[in-house]
């Protein structure tokens, strides 16, 4: 007898364990993150996000001798030059809701101990001004905003805040702050992620390749 | 920085003889291929089966090796491609960073690599995994989310940590292979050769990170999606069966440039440079902010380095 029932034992222990481990694994991946059950179940790939990569690390870097590149600021091709439209006589100094243009401007950025005017030029609309009354040029922005975020501002020097394209050991491209800060609602804002990567159970025999090519 | 300066450069792995009796059996059963070949295995497959480890190639054999590459991707893929095999500058030790208070989780990171890297898009494999985390919990690998897939990010309350190779000063998988196919290169950058590679994984399990990814399918990118510039130990085309996993960007890097991760990053927060450069970003940072390790309990010395910058 004691034999015979080794023989159903047996392979009745395996049975369970072997049943109880894909148990273990099947449930594992649900109960992990099961908020997220729904993702990580289709391959994507970087060719689905063309505009998420259309942009030349390179672009302004002539040589690989060292020199740092400032790129262009983000200006929009309808407000500039500023001149166009402001002069002396057009200005006014005046705190005020804005309503025959740029309204759709808002101040979110210590709105309310700042006006348009500690930071724009009255008398010559096409430069920044510096607390000292320096002008500065829209291409050096930065040193308005270093003005207030010195440690920011010395950290971005330094590379640590900031991005900083092309060469590790040659010339290299710096954004600008007004490049990722908005000067007007400088909070970064929240982008959409790229999706999650495909689940183990899901691996096999997807084929994200055939529908970019 | 103490510990820095007086670092041994030299990696463990390089002073040893690789696969030495692996040759020696070869040399002997050369004999008996010769015999195959006449009954039809090609010129090219036993040549690639004969080719020698990495180390030990002449730099004629390295160039008839590259050339062989080269034209089987072009046969495959029929895109000319180049691979490069420019070896470590001296002078130089790579070193990464990663600031933990900007990134977002956005995840541009991780198809910005699979882009330049040539990454499998069938079978899919990423270099780079970025962990969810609430705040409350702190660093903590085991616990994270990857499959996060909100609207937005970042979340409220919660963190994000990308995780590839810590490019170990004393790495556990270089360790453990058991045919020298994984080395680190005098700049820090842990190699795998796929030539080498024979599957076992072994180094995937050694990996605290869980950093390295194996190849279980055939790995394929559509020809017109190919970055074409290649490194022998980065993006060059991939065989089945073989490990694979964060390389630094090298064929980028060794020429100077920033991997692609940094140049995706739309928040900044990944920096990279030269560790013995005192005036590289990545010492900038080791100097003025509260850098730290992954595991730093194992010891195995990364020169991936995270920090806080507020
Ligand atoms: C299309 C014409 C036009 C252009 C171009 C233009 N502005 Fe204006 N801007 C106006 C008008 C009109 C007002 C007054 C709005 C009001 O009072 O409601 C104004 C008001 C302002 C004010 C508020 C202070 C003041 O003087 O009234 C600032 C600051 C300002 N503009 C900055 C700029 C800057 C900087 C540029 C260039 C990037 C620019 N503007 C380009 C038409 C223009
Ligand atoms: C904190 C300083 C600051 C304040 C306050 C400020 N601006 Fe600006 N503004 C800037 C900077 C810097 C730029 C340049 C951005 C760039 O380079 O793209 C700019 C750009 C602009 C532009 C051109 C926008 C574009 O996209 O081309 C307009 C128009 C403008 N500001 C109007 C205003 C008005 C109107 C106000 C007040 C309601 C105001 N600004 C308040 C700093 C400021
Ligand atoms: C006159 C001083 C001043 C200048 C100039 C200035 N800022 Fe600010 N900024 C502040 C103050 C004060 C705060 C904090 C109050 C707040 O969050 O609104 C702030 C907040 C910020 C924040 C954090 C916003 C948030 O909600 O997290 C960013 C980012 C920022 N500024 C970027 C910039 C940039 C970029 C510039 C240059 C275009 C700039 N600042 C110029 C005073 C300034
Ligand atoms: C590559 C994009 C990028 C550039 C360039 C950049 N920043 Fe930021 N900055 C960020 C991100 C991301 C944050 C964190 C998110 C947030 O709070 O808005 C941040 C945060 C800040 C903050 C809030 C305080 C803090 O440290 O979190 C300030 C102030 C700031 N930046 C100022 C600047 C200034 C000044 C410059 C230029 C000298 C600059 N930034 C350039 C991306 C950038």
């Amino acid at each position: 007898m004691k034999k015979y029932s080794l023989y159903i034992l047996l392979p009745a222990f395996i049975v369970i364990s072997i049943l109880a481990m894909v148990n273990e694994i099947r449930k594992g991946h649900t109960l992990y993150h099961e908020e997220w059950a729904h993702a990580g179940v289709v391959a994507h790939s970087p060719e689905e996000y063309p505009a998420v990569f259309d942009f030349d690390p390179l672009a302004g870097l002539q040589t690989n001798a060292g020199e740092i590149h400032l790129p262009p600021p983000p200006l929009q091709k309808e407000t500039w030059p500023c001149s166009q439209c402001h002069d002396k006589d057009t200005s006014n100094p005046e705190r005020r809701v804005l309503s025959a243009a740029h309204e759709e401007i808002v101040l979110k950025h210590d709105e309310e101990h700042r006006w348009c005017l500690d930071c724009h030029d009255f008398a010559d609309r096409d430069k920044l001004h510096l607390a000292s009354g320096e002008k500065v040029s829209f291409e050096e922005s930065y040193r308005l905003c270093g003005q207030c975020h010195g440690p920011t501002y010395r950290d971005w020097r330094l590379g640590i805040h900031g991005r900083r394209t092309g060469y590790w050991n040659g010339s290299k491209s710096y954004l600008l702050c007004v490049h990722c800060h908005s000067p007007h609602e400088p909070k970064f804002k929240p982008l959409t992620p790229l999706p999650p990567p495909l689940r183990p159970e899901f691996l096999r025999g997807q084929d994200s390749a055939k529908e970019t090519q | 920085m103490s510990d820095l300066n007086n670092r041994n450069l030299k990696p463990a792995a390089a002073d040893s003889e690789p696969g030495m009796p692996r040759r020696d059996f070869l040399k002997a059963a050369a004999g008996t291929l010769a015999t195959l070949a006449l009954s039809g295995c090609t010129k090219e497959a036993i040549e690639a089966f004969l080719q020698k480890h990495f180390q030990e190639l002449s730099p004629e054999e390295l160039k008839t090796v590259v050339a062989r590459l080269e034209r089987e991707c072009q046969e495959k893929q029929g895109v000319k491609v180049s691979i490069s095999t420019k070896a470590a500058a001296p002078g130089v030790l790579f070193g990464a960073g990663l600031d933990l208070s900007r990134c977002i989780g956005c995840r541009r990171c991780v198809y910005g690599c699979v882009k330049e890297n040539n990454l499998s898009r069938n079978h899919q494999i990423q270099w780079i995994r970025v962990l969810e985390q609430e705040k409350a919990k702190g660093v903590n690998l085991e616990d994270a989310n990857p499959y996060y897939d909100p609207k937005e990010v970042p979340r409220e309350g919660y963190f994000y940590i990308p995780v590839s190779c810590q490019h170990c000063r004393r790495p556990p998988c270089v360790k453990v292979c058991p045919v020298k196919a994984t080395w680190s290169e005098p700049d820090g950058i842990v190699v795998v050769d796929y030539n080498w590679c024979i599957g076992c994984r072994c180094c995937m399990s050694a990996c605290p990170y869980g950093a390295r990814h194996f190849n279980w399918g055939t790995p394929s990118v559509p020809s017109k999606h190919l970055n074409p510039r290649m490194h022998y130990f980065g993006n060059r085309p991939r065989p089945r069966g073989v490990v694979e996993k964060c390389t630094f960007c090298i064929q980028r890097t060794r020429e100077g440039r920033y991997p692609a991760c940094v140049e995706a990053c739309p928040v900044g927060a990944r920096k990279f440079g030269n560790l013995l450069d005192r005036k590289s970003e990545i010492r900038q940072i080791m100097e003025r902010k509260r850098v730290f390790v992954l595991k730093a309990e194992l010891n195995t010395q990364p020169t991936f380095y995270y920090f806080y910058s507020l």
